[in-house]
Protein backbone atom coordinates (compact mmCIF):
# COMPACT_ATOMS: atom_id res chain seq x y z
CA UNK A 1 0.00 0.00 0.00
CA UNK A 2 1.16 3.12 -0.86
CA UNK A 3 0.09 6.42 1.17
CA UNK A 4 0.12 8.42 -2.01
CA UNK A 5 -2.14 6.56 -3.80
CA UNK A 6 -4.35 6.00 -1.42
CA UNK A 7 -4.62 9.91 -1.11
CA UNK A 8 -5.43 9.93 -4.76
CA UNK A 9 -8.04 7.55 -4.82
CA UNK A 10 -9.67 9.80 -2.22
CA UNK A 11 -8.51 12.92 -3.45
CA UNK A 12 -11.39 11.77 -6.74
CA UNK A 13 -14.13 10.95 -4.49
CA UNK A 14 -13.83 14.26 -2.15
CA UNK A 15 -13.32 16.17 -5.03
CA UNK A 16 -16.88 14.73 -6.64
CA UNK A 17 -18.20 14.81 -3.15
CA UNK A 18 -17.12 18.68 -2.02
CA UNK A 19 -18.90 19.66 -5.18
CA UNK A 20 -22.04 18.62 -4.11
CA UNK A 21 -21.91 18.71 -0.46
CA UNK A 22 -25.00 20.80 0.23
CA UNK A 23 -27.37 18.34 -1.78
CA UNK A 24 -25.31 15.38 -0.45
CA UNK A 25 -26.48 16.78 3.32
CA UNK A 26 -30.13 17.86 2.42
CA UNK A 27 -30.74 14.52 0.72
CA UNK A 28 -29.12 12.89 3.97
CA UNK A 29 -31.66 14.29 5.98
CA UNK A 30 -35.06 12.65 4.86
CA UNK A 31 -34.79 9.38 5.67
CA UNK A 32 -33.65 10.22 9.58
CA UNK A 33 -36.03 12.03 9.75
CA UNK A 34 -38.78 9.77 8.94
CA UNK A 35 -37.50 7.36 11.34
CA UNK A 36 -37.51 9.70 14.48
CA UNK A 37 -41.11 11.08 13.36
CA UNK A 38 -42.77 7.58 12.54
CA UNK A 39 -40.93 5.51 15.59
CA UNK A 40 -39.63 8.27 17.85
CA UNK A 41 -43.08 10.73 17.95
CA UNK A 42 -45.68 7.87 16.37
CA UNK A 43 -45.22 5.09 17.36
CA UNK A 44 -43.21 5.03 20.28
CA UNK A 45 -44.80 7.95 22.19
CA UNK A 46 -44.82 6.97 25.76
CA UNK A 47 -43.19 3.65 25.48
CA UNK A 48 -40.46 2.99 27.90
CA UNK A 49 -37.33 0.92 26.08
CA UNK A 50 -34.48 -0.31 28.61
CA UNK A 51 -35.50 2.59 31.03
CA UNK A 52 -35.24 5.23 28.60
CA UNK A 53 -37.75 6.15 26.24
CA UNK A 54 -38.20 4.53 22.34
CA UNK A 55 -36.42 7.51 20.91
CA UNK A 56 -33.47 7.23 22.74
CA UNK A 57 -33.51 3.07 22.08
CA UNK A 58 -33.58 3.67 18.28
CA UNK A 59 -31.28 6.38 17.72
CA UNK A 60 -27.90 4.23 17.92
CA UNK A 61 -30.29 1.98 15.91
CA UNK A 62 -30.93 4.72 13.00
CA UNK A 63 -27.21 5.89 13.04
CA UNK A 64 -26.21 1.99 12.52
CA UNK A 65 -28.55 1.40 9.89
CA UNK A 66 -28.22 5.29 8.59
CA UNK A 67 -24.16 4.42 8.54
CA UNK A 68 -24.82 1.13 6.63
CA UNK A 69 -26.92 2.31 3.68
CA UNK A 70 -24.82 5.58 3.34
CA UNK A 71 -21.23 3.84 3.27
CA UNK A 72 -22.69 0.67 1.38
CA UNK A 73 -24.22 2.76 -1.51
CA UNK A 74 -21.17 5.58 -1.50
CA UNK A 75 -19.05 2.75 -2.73
CA UNK A 76 -20.76 -0.04 -4.61
CA UNK A 77 -23.33 2.12 -7.28
CA UNK A 78 -20.62 4.12 -8.37
CA UNK A 79 -17.52 1.61 -8.79
CA UNK A 80 -20.02 -0.83 -9.87
CA UNK A 81 -20.54 1.83 -12.93
CA UNK A 82 -17.68 2.87 -13.38
CA UNK A 83 -16.52 -0.87 -13.73
CA UNK A 84 -19.52 -1.99 -16.03
CA UNK A 85 -20.67 1.43 -17.93
CA UNK A 86 -18.47 4.43 -17.73
CA UNK A 87 -15.00 2.36 -17.89
CA UNK A 88 -13.42 4.85 -15.50
CA UNK A 89 -11.86 1.82 -13.57
CA UNK A 90 -9.96 1.08 -16.23
CA UNK A 91 -7.62 4.79 -15.72
CA UNK A 92 -6.75 3.02 -12.26
CA UNK A 93 -6.25 -0.52 -13.85
CA UNK A 94 -3.34 1.34 -16.16
CA UNK A 95 -2.22 3.81 -13.44
CA UNK A 96 1.03 2.17 -11.72
CA UNK A 97 -0.72 1.84 -8.34
CA UNK A 98 -1.47 -1.57 -6.64
CA UNK A 99 -4.56 -2.79 -5.43
CA UNK A 100 -4.60 -2.20 -2.19
CA UNK A 101 -3.68 1.29 -2.20
CA UNK A 102 -7.18 1.67 -4.73
CA UNK A 103 -9.53 -0.18 -2.50
CA UNK A 104 -8.05 1.23 0.54
CA UNK A 105 -9.22 4.89 -0.97
CA UNK A 106 -12.21 3.89 -2.34
CA UNK A 107 -13.35 2.57 0.99
CA UNK A 108 -12.34 5.32 3.25
CA UNK A 109 -13.90 8.01 0.87
CA UNK A 110 -17.25 5.27 1.03
CA UNK A 111 -16.76 5.59 5.20
CA UNK A 112 -16.22 9.63 5.06
CA UNK A 113 -19.67 9.56 3.40
CA UNK A 114 -20.93 7.56 6.08
CA UNK A 115 -19.63 9.91 8.78
CA UNK A 116 -20.71 13.02 7.25
CA UNK A 117 -24.02 11.66 7.36
CA UNK A 118 -24.36 10.13 11.03
CA UNK A 119 -23.28 13.66 11.81
CA UNK A 120 -26.16 14.86 10.14
CA UNK A 121 -28.13 12.41 12.54
CA UNK A 122 -26.14 13.27 15.39
CA UNK A 123 -28.18 17.08 15.36
CA UNK A 124 -31.28 15.22 13.76
CA UNK A 125 -31.62 13.27 16.73
CA UNK A 126 -30.54 15.98 19.25
CA UNK A 127 -32.96 18.24 17.54
CA UNK A 128 -35.81 15.79 18.44
CA UNK A 129 -34.74 15.81 22.12
CA UNK A 130 -33.16 11.97 22.67
CA UNK A 131 -29.94 11.98 25.11
CA UNK A 132 -27.13 10.36 24.29
CA UNK A 133 -23.59 9.82 25.06
CA UNK A 134 -21.19 10.40 22.71
CA UNK A 135 -17.02 9.56 23.04
CA UNK A 136 -13.81 8.48 21.57
CA UNK A 137 -15.41 4.97 21.16
CA UNK A 138 -19.02 5.86 20.28
CA UNK A 139 -17.11 7.75 17.15
CA UNK A 140 -14.41 4.95 16.44
CA UNK A 141 -17.60 2.46 16.35
CA UNK A 142 -19.37 4.25 14.17
CA UNK A 143 -16.04 4.45 12.01
CA UNK A 144 -15.78 0.89 12.30
CA UNK A 145 -19.27 0.71 10.66
CA UNK A 146 -18.85 2.74 7.71
CA UNK A 147 -16.05 1.15 6.66
CA UNK A 148 -17.04 -2.23 7.31
CA UNK A 149 -20.15 -1.41 5.15
CA UNK A 150 -18.14 0.91 2.16
CA UNK A 151 -15.57 -2.59 1.89
CA UNK A 152 -19.03 -4.55 1.40
CA UNK A 153 -20.02 -2.02 -1.39
CA UNK A 154 -16.87 -2.66 -3.10
CA UNK A 155 -16.88 -6.02 -2.81
CA UNK A 156 -20.46 -6.45 -3.80
CA UNK A 157 -19.43 -3.52 -6.89
CA UNK A 158 -16.61 -5.51 -8.38
CA UNK A 159 -18.64 -9.38 -7.93
CA UNK A 160 -22.04 -8.54 -9.19
CA UNK A 161 -21.95 -7.87 -12.54
CA UNK A 162 -25.63 -6.33 -13.39
CA UNK A 163 -26.57 -2.32 -12.25
CA UNK A 164 -29.79 -4.19 -11.81
CA UNK A 165 -28.83 -7.07 -9.47
CA UNK A 166 -26.75 -4.47 -7.20
CA UNK A 167 -30.13 -2.87 -6.38
CA UNK A 168 -31.47 -7.19 -5.66
CA UNK A 169 -28.46 -6.95 -3.12
CA UNK A 170 -29.56 -4.42 -1.25
CA UNK A 171 -33.49 -5.54 -0.89
CA UNK A 172 -32.46 -8.91 -0.35
CA UNK A 173 -29.47 -8.18 2.25
CA UNK A 174 -29.38 -4.41 3.49
CA UNK A 175 -33.11 -4.37 3.52
CA UNK A 176 -33.61 -6.97 5.72
CA UNK A 177 -30.79 -5.87 8.18
CA UNK A 178 -32.14 -2.56 8.50
CA UNK A 179 -35.15 -3.40 10.45
CA UNK A 180 -34.20 -6.73 11.72
CA UNK A 181 -30.95 -6.01 13.65
CA UNK A 182 -32.14 -4.68 16.71
CA UNK A 183 -31.98 -1.32 15.74
CA UNK A 184 -36.01 -0.79 16.26
CA UNK A 185 -36.49 -3.39 19.04
CA UNK A 186 -34.31 -5.77 21.61
CA UNK A 187 -33.50 -8.81 20.48
CA UNK A 188 -35.10 -10.45 23.98
CA UNK A 189 -38.68 -11.16 22.12
CA UNK A 190 -36.79 -13.10 19.61
CA UNK A 191 -37.17 -16.92 19.25
CA UNK A 192 -33.91 -18.20 20.22
CA UNK A 193 -33.46 -19.77 16.48
CA UNK A 194 -33.99 -16.08 14.77
CA UNK A 195 -31.89 -14.71 17.68
CA UNK A 196 -29.05 -16.75 16.79
CA UNK A 197 -28.94 -16.16 13.01
CA UNK A 198 -29.39 -12.04 13.34
CA UNK A 199 -26.62 -11.78 16.51
CA UNK A 200 -24.48 -13.33 13.20
CA UNK A 201 -25.22 -10.10 11.09
CA UNK A 202 -23.05 -6.90 11.11
CA UNK A 203 -25.37 -4.73 11.62
CA UNK A 204 -26.34 -6.59 14.80
CA UNK A 205 -22.84 -5.64 16.35
CA UNK A 206 -23.23 -2.13 15.15
CA UNK A 207 -26.08 -1.22 16.95
CA UNK A 208 -25.41 -3.60 20.28
CA UNK A 209 -22.19 -1.67 19.80
CA UNK A 210 -23.67 1.63 19.87
CA UNK A 211 -26.68 1.22 22.25
CA UNK A 212 -24.24 0.07 24.94
CA UNK A 213 -21.43 3.09 24.61
CA UNK A 214 -24.22 5.54 23.89
CA UNK A 215 -26.37 4.89 27.31
CA UNK A 216 -22.94 5.27 28.73
CA UNK A 217 -22.05 1.89 29.05
CA UNK A 218 -18.31 1.12 28.73
CA UNK A 219 -16.84 -0.40 25.53
CA UNK A 220 -18.22 -3.80 24.14
CA UNK A 221 -15.25 -5.59 22.97
CA UNK A 222 -16.85 -8.32 21.37
CA UNK A 223 -19.20 -6.19 19.15
CA UNK A 224 -16.33 -4.12 18.35
CA UNK A 225 -14.11 -7.34 17.42
CA UNK A 226 -16.44 -9.19 15.43
CA UNK A 227 -17.24 -5.52 12.98
CA UNK A 228 -13.08 -5.54 12.60
CA UNK A 229 -13.40 -9.06 11.43
CA UNK A 230 -16.15 -8.44 9.10
CA UNK A 231 -14.09 -5.60 7.86
CA UNK A 232 -10.95 -6.99 7.73
CA UNK A 233 -12.81 -10.70 5.33
CA UNK A 234 -14.41 -8.11 3.47
CA UNK A 235 -11.49 -5.88 2.49
CA UNK A 236 -9.09 -9.06 1.50
CA UNK A 237 -12.16 -10.25 -0.25
CA UNK A 238 -11.75 -6.51 -2.15
CA UNK A 239 -8.56 -7.04 -3.22
CA UNK A 240 -8.54 -10.62 -4.95
CA UNK A 241 -11.24 -8.95 -6.48
CA UNK A 242 -9.08 -6.41 -8.14
CA UNK A 243 -7.11 -9.08 -8.93
CA UNK A 244 -9.76 -10.75 -10.80
CA UNK A 245 -11.13 -7.77 -12.87
CA UNK A 246 -7.96 -8.84 -15.12
CA UNK A 247 -9.22 -11.87 -16.42
CA UNK B 1 10.14 -1.18 -28.60
CA UNK B 2 7.18 -3.92 -28.33
CA UNK B 3 8.07 -7.82 -28.76
CA UNK B 4 4.74 -10.29 -28.93
CA UNK B 5 5.98 -13.82 -28.99
CA UNK B 6 3.11 -17.02 -29.38
CA UNK B 7 0.80 -14.64 -27.65
CA UNK B 8 -2.58 -16.73 -27.07
CA UNK B 9 -5.65 -15.32 -25.01
CA UNK B 10 -8.36 -18.18 -24.56
CA UNK B 11 -11.88 -17.03 -23.21
CA UNK B 12 -12.81 -20.22 -21.96
CA UNK B 13 -12.85 -22.67 -25.28
CA UNK B 14 -12.83 -19.54 -27.18
CA UNK B 15 -9.70 -18.86 -28.61
CA UNK B 16 -9.30 -14.82 -29.21
CA UNK B 17 -6.02 -14.31 -30.11
CA UNK B 18 -3.78 -17.61 -31.86
CA UNK B 19 -0.33 -17.82 -32.16
CA UNK B 20 0.11 -14.05 -32.39
CA UNK B 21 3.96 -12.64 -33.03
CA UNK B 22 4.38 -9.08 -33.81
CA UNK B 23 7.56 -6.89 -33.31
CA UNK B 24 7.54 -3.13 -33.19
CA UNK B 25 10.38 -1.14 -33.41
CA UNK B 26 10.86 1.80 -31.57
CA UNK B 27 9.05 5.05 -33.06
CA UNK B 28 7.45 3.71 -35.00
CA UNK B 29 3.21 4.58 -35.75
CA UNK B 30 2.39 0.71 -36.32
CA UNK B 31 -1.55 -0.21 -37.30
CA UNK B 32 -3.63 -3.25 -36.31
CA UNK B 33 -6.66 -4.11 -38.69
CA UNK B 34 -8.81 -6.44 -38.77
CA UNK B 35 -12.48 -7.26 -38.83
CA UNK B 36 -14.85 -7.12 -35.67
CA UNK B 37 -13.51 -9.55 -33.51
CA UNK B 38 -10.67 -10.30 -34.55
CA UNK B 39 -8.97 -10.01 -31.56
CA UNK B 40 -7.45 -6.33 -31.73
CA UNK B 41 -9.15 -5.16 -29.12
CA UNK B 42 -7.95 -7.85 -26.99
CA UNK B 43 -4.38 -7.99 -28.04
CA UNK B 44 -3.71 -3.97 -26.78
CA UNK B 45 -5.79 -5.34 -23.66
CA UNK B 46 -3.09 -7.84 -22.95
CA UNK B 47 -0.54 -4.68 -24.04
CA UNK B 48 -1.78 -3.01 -21.39
CA UNK B 49 -2.60 -4.92 -18.76
CA UNK B 50 -6.45 -4.78 -19.03
CA UNK B 51 -6.56 -8.33 -19.58
CA UNK B 52 -3.68 -11.44 -18.62
CA UNK B 53 -2.59 -13.37 -21.48
CA UNK B 54 -3.19 -17.11 -21.64
CA UNK B 55 0.03 -17.96 -22.75
CA UNK B 56 3.46 -16.27 -24.95
CA UNK B 57 5.85 -13.46 -23.96
CA UNK B 58 5.35 -9.77 -24.02
CA UNK B 59 8.01 -7.01 -23.43
CA UNK B 60 7.97 -3.63 -23.64
CA UNK B 61 11.02 -1.96 -23.87
CA UNK B 62 12.51 -4.97 -23.03
CA UNK B 63 10.48 -5.44 -19.56
CA UNK B 64 8.39 -8.22 -19.37
CA UNK B 65 4.80 -7.90 -18.83
CA UNK B 66 2.90 -8.73 -16.51
CA UNK B 67 6.16 -9.42 -13.97
CA UNK B 68 7.37 -5.90 -14.82
CA UNK B 69 3.82 -4.04 -14.28
CA UNK B 70 4.71 -0.91 -12.62
CA UNK B 71 7.53 -0.10 -14.64
CA UNK B 72 5.49 -0.81 -18.26
CA UNK B 73 2.65 1.02 -16.63
CA UNK B 74 5.05 4.37 -16.47
CA UNK B 75 5.96 3.85 -19.98
CA UNK B 76 2.78 3.35 -21.68
CA UNK B 77 -0.16 5.79 -22.80
CA UNK B 78 -3.34 4.27 -23.33
CA UNK B 79 -6.45 5.98 -25.13
CA UNK B 80 -9.25 2.87 -25.22
CA UNK B 81 -12.22 2.59 -27.44
CA UNK B 82 -14.80 3.41 -25.18
CA UNK B 83 -14.97 6.87 -23.94
CA UNK B 84 -14.05 6.40 -20.19
CA UNK B 85 -13.05 10.14 -18.77
CA UNK B 86 -14.73 10.80 -15.48
CA UNK B 87 -18.11 12.71 -15.83
CA UNK B 88 -18.40 13.86 -12.32
CA UNK B 89 -15.21 15.80 -13.15
CA UNK B 90 -14.17 18.68 -15.06
CA UNK B 91 -11.47 18.46 -17.91
CA UNK B 92 -8.31 19.84 -15.66
CA UNK B 93 -9.34 17.11 -12.71
CA UNK B 94 -9.48 14.31 -14.96
CA UNK B 95 -6.06 15.47 -16.19
CA UNK B 96 -5.12 16.15 -12.39
CA UNK B 97 -5.98 12.79 -11.64
CA UNK B 98 -4.06 10.90 -14.10
CA UNK B 99 -1.06 12.99 -13.14
CA UNK B 100 -1.53 12.32 -9.30
CA UNK B 101 -1.94 8.06 -10.35
CA UNK B 102 1.41 8.62 -12.23
CA UNK B 103 3.24 10.23 -9.18
CA UNK B 104 3.85 13.79 -10.91
CA UNK B 105 4.77 16.76 -8.26
CA UNK B 106 2.11 18.89 -8.28
CA UNK B 107 4.47 22.08 -10.34
CA UNK B 108 5.15 19.62 -12.76
CA UNK B 109 1.74 18.19 -13.23
CA UNK B 110 0.31 21.59 -13.23
CA UNK B 111 2.95 22.70 -15.83
CA UNK B 112 2.36 19.79 -17.98
CA UNK B 113 -1.60 20.08 -18.04
CA UNK B 114 -1.60 23.61 -18.93
CA UNK B 115 0.56 22.79 -21.73
CA UNK B 116 -1.78 19.68 -23.04
CA UNK B 117 -4.93 21.67 -22.59
CA UNK B 118 -3.12 24.17 -24.81
CA UNK B 119 -2.00 21.10 -27.57
CA UNK B 120 -5.18 20.05 -27.36
CA UNK B 121 -6.96 23.10 -27.89
CA UNK B 122 -8.95 22.95 -25.13
CA UNK B 123 -7.80 25.53 -22.92
CA UNK B 124 -10.47 27.63 -22.83
CA UNK B 125 -12.63 24.43 -21.50
CA UNK B 126 -10.78 23.92 -18.79
CA UNK B 127 -13.11 24.39 -15.83
CA UNK B 128 -15.82 22.63 -17.67
CA UNK B 129 -17.47 19.06 -16.60
CA UNK B 130 -16.87 16.77 -18.78
CA UNK B 131 -20.32 16.03 -19.76
CA UNK B 132 -20.80 18.95 -21.50
CA UNK B 133 -18.28 17.94 -24.12
CA UNK B 134 -18.94 16.84 -27.44
CA UNK B 135 -17.12 14.06 -28.60
CA UNK B 136 -14.04 14.79 -31.01
CA UNK B 137 -13.40 17.09 -27.35
CA UNK B 138 -13.79 14.01 -24.82
CA UNK B 139 -11.83 11.98 -27.55
CA UNK B 140 -9.19 14.94 -27.67
CA UNK B 141 -9.16 15.11 -24.06
CA UNK B 142 -8.32 11.33 -23.47
CA UNK B 143 -5.25 12.02 -25.61
CA UNK B 144 -4.07 14.89 -23.50
CA UNK B 145 -5.11 12.21 -21.02
CA UNK B 146 -2.25 9.07 -21.98
CA UNK B 147 0.27 11.44 -23.11
CA UNK B 148 0.16 13.58 -19.05
CA UNK B 149 2.98 11.21 -18.11
CA UNK B 150 5.43 11.80 -20.89
CA UNK B 151 4.78 7.92 -22.08
CA UNK B 152 7.28 6.21 -25.16
CA UNK B 153 4.48 4.05 -26.20
CA UNK B 154 1.01 5.54 -27.14
CA UNK B 155 -1.94 2.75 -27.59
CA UNK B 156 -4.87 4.06 -29.43
CA UNK B 157 -7.65 1.65 -29.88
CA UNK B 158 -9.90 2.99 -32.92
CA UNK B 159 -8.86 6.52 -32.08
CA UNK B 160 -11.37 8.35 -34.66
CA UNK B 161 -14.50 5.99 -34.30
CA UNK B 162 -17.57 8.16 -34.77
CA UNK B 163 -15.83 11.71 -35.09
CA UNK B 164 -16.43 14.30 -38.01
CA UNK B 165 -13.87 13.98 -40.88
CA UNK B 166 -12.68 17.26 -39.59
CA UNK B 167 -11.98 16.04 -36.04
CA UNK B 168 -10.22 12.81 -37.91
CA UNK B 169 -7.97 14.60 -39.96
CA UNK B 170 -6.98 17.14 -36.57
CA UNK B 171 -6.28 13.75 -34.78
CA UNK B 172 -4.35 12.25 -37.76
CA UNK B 173 -2.07 15.68 -37.52
CA UNK B 174 -1.94 15.07 -33.97
CA UNK B 175 -0.68 11.59 -33.97
CA UNK B 176 1.78 12.70 -36.62
CA UNK B 177 3.39 14.83 -34.60
CA UNK B 178 3.61 13.20 -31.59
CA UNK B 179 5.55 10.09 -33.61
CA UNK B 180 7.87 12.83 -35.50
CA UNK B 181 8.53 13.64 -32.00
CA UNK B 182 9.78 10.14 -31.57
CA UNK B 183 6.54 8.64 -29.99
CA UNK B 184 5.94 4.92 -30.92
CA UNK B 185 2.36 4.69 -31.61
CA UNK B 186 -0.11 1.56 -31.80
CA UNK B 187 -3.12 1.88 -32.82
CA UNK B 188 -6.43 0.13 -34.04
CA UNK B 189 -8.69 0.58 -37.09
CA UNK B 190 -11.03 -0.46 -39.28
CA UNK B 191 -11.16 2.96 -40.77
CA UNK B 192 -8.70 1.48 -43.84
CA UNK B 193 -7.54 4.92 -44.86
CA UNK B 194 -6.75 5.88 -41.57
CA UNK B 195 -3.98 3.27 -41.58
CA UNK B 196 -2.85 4.09 -44.73
CA UNK B 197 -2.28 7.58 -44.42
CA UNK B 198 -0.95 7.29 -40.68
CA UNK B 199 0.78 3.63 -40.53
CA UNK B 200 4.70 2.74 -41.58
CA UNK B 201 3.59 -0.59 -41.18
CA UNK B 202 0.34 -2.46 -40.74
CA UNK B 203 -1.05 -6.05 -39.81
CA UNK B 204 -4.05 -7.44 -40.77
CA UNK B 205 -5.65 -9.84 -37.92
CA UNK B 206 -8.26 -12.34 -38.56
CA UNK B 207 -9.98 -14.58 -36.27
CA UNK B 208 -7.37 -14.09 -33.68
CA UNK B 209 -4.41 -14.52 -36.34
CA UNK B 210 -2.15 -12.51 -38.26
CA UNK B 211 -2.47 -13.03 -41.63
CA UNK B 212 -0.42 -10.37 -43.32
CA UNK B 213 2.76 -7.67 -42.04
CA UNK B 214 3.99 -5.49 -44.46
CA UNK B 215 3.95 -1.32 -45.54
CA UNK B 216 0.47 -0.39 -47.07
CA UNK B 217 2.23 -0.12 -50.28
CA UNK B 218 4.15 -3.30 -50.17
CA UNK B 219 0.60 -5.20 -49.31
CA UNK B 220 -0.61 -3.55 -52.42
CA UNK B 221 2.19 -4.78 -54.65
CA UNK B 222 1.80 -8.13 -53.54
CA UNK B 223 -1.86 -7.99 -54.30
CA UNK B 224 -1.19 -6.34 -57.96
CA UNK B 225 -0.71 -2.51 -57.54
CA UNK B 226 -4.08 -2.21 -60.49
CA UNK B 227 -7.42 -3.27 -60.11
CA UNK B 228 -10.23 -3.80 -62.39
CA UNK B 229 -13.49 -3.01 -61.17
CA UNK B 230 -17.13 -4.01 -62.96
CA UNK B 231 -20.50 -5.27 -61.77
CA UNK B 232 -21.89 -8.81 -62.47
CA UNK B 233 -25.01 -10.12 -61.36
CA UNK B 234 -25.12 -6.88 -59.08
CA UNK B 235 -22.41 -7.80 -57.46
CA UNK B 236 -18.90 -5.92 -57.89
CA UNK B 237 -15.96 -8.50 -58.78
CA UNK B 238 -12.48 -7.64 -58.93
CA UNK B 239 -9.30 -8.46 -60.36
CA UNK B 240 -5.84 -7.46 -59.64
CA UNK B 241 -2.95 -6.74 -61.78
CA UNK B 242 1.27 -6.11 -61.46
CA UNK B 243 1.25 -3.41 -64.07
CA UNK B 244 -1.18 -1.04 -66.15
CA UNK B 245 -1.41 -2.22 -69.34
CA UNK B 246 -2.50 -5.63 -68.49
CA UNK B 247 -5.21 -3.97 -66.39
CA UNK B 248 -6.26 -1.89 -69.11
CA UNK B 249 -6.50 -5.03 -71.69
CA UNK B 250 -8.73 -6.93 -69.30
CA UNK B 251 -10.93 -4.45 -68.53
CA UNK B 252 -11.37 -3.42 -72.48
CA UNK B 253 -12.66 -7.12 -73.04
CA UNK B 254 -15.59 -6.65 -70.65
CA UNK B 255 -18.80 -6.51 -71.86
CA UNK B 256 -19.57 -3.99 -69.28
CA UNK B 257 -18.54 -0.63 -68.00
CA UNK B 258 -15.45 -1.30 -65.65
CA UNK B 259 -13.45 0.84 -63.31
CA UNK B 260 -9.58 0.74 -63.82
CA UNK B 261 -7.74 2.37 -60.49
CA UNK B 262 -4.78 1.91 -58.33
CA UNK B 263 -5.18 -1.00 -55.48
CA UNK B 264 -5.69 0.18 -52.07
CA UNK B 265 -5.18 -0.98 -48.08
CA UNK B 266 -9.06 -1.56 -48.42
CA UNK B 267 -8.42 -3.85 -51.31
CA UNK B 268 -6.09 -5.75 -49.75
CA UNK B 269 -8.31 -5.88 -46.47
CA UNK B 270 -10.87 -7.90 -48.22
CA UNK B 271 -9.05 -9.71 -50.32
CA UNK B 272 -7.41 -11.55 -47.03
CA UNK B 273 -10.21 -11.24 -44.52
CA UNK B 274 -12.89 -12.32 -47.15
CA UNK B 275 -16.25 -10.73 -48.40
CA UNK B 276 -18.52 -11.30 -46.51
CA UNK B 277 -19.14 -9.77 -43.36
CA UNK B 278 -17.48 -11.49 -40.35
CA UNK B 279 -20.16 -12.25 -37.10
Amino acid sequence: MNLHDVGTVFWRDWTVLDRRMTKFVLSRMISPILYLVAFGWGLGRGMRMDGGSYLDFIVPGIMALNAMNISFSAVGSPLNMSRLYHKTLEEYLIAPIGAVSFVAGKILAGALRGLISSAVIFVLAYLFGANYTINLWYILTLALTCFLFAAMGFVVAMLIDSHEDMANFSTYVLLPMSFLCATFFSLESMPAMVKVIIEILPLTHATYALRLIGSGGGVPWLSMGVLAMYAAALVGVGVWSMSRVRE
Amino acid sequence: MIRIDGLVKKFGERVVVDNLDLHIDKGETFGLLGPNGAGKTTTIRILTMLTRATAGRVTIDGRPLPDDELAVKALIGVVPQHLNLDIDLTARENLDLHGRLHHMPAAERARRIDELLEYVELSDRRNDMVHTFSGGMKRRLMIARALLHRPQVLFLDEPTVGLDPQVRRRLWDLIRQLNGEGLTVLLTTHYIEEAESLCGRVAIMDKGRLIALDSPAALCEGLGSHVVEWSENGSTQYRFFTARPEAADFAGQLAVNAILRKSNLEDVFIELTGRKVGD
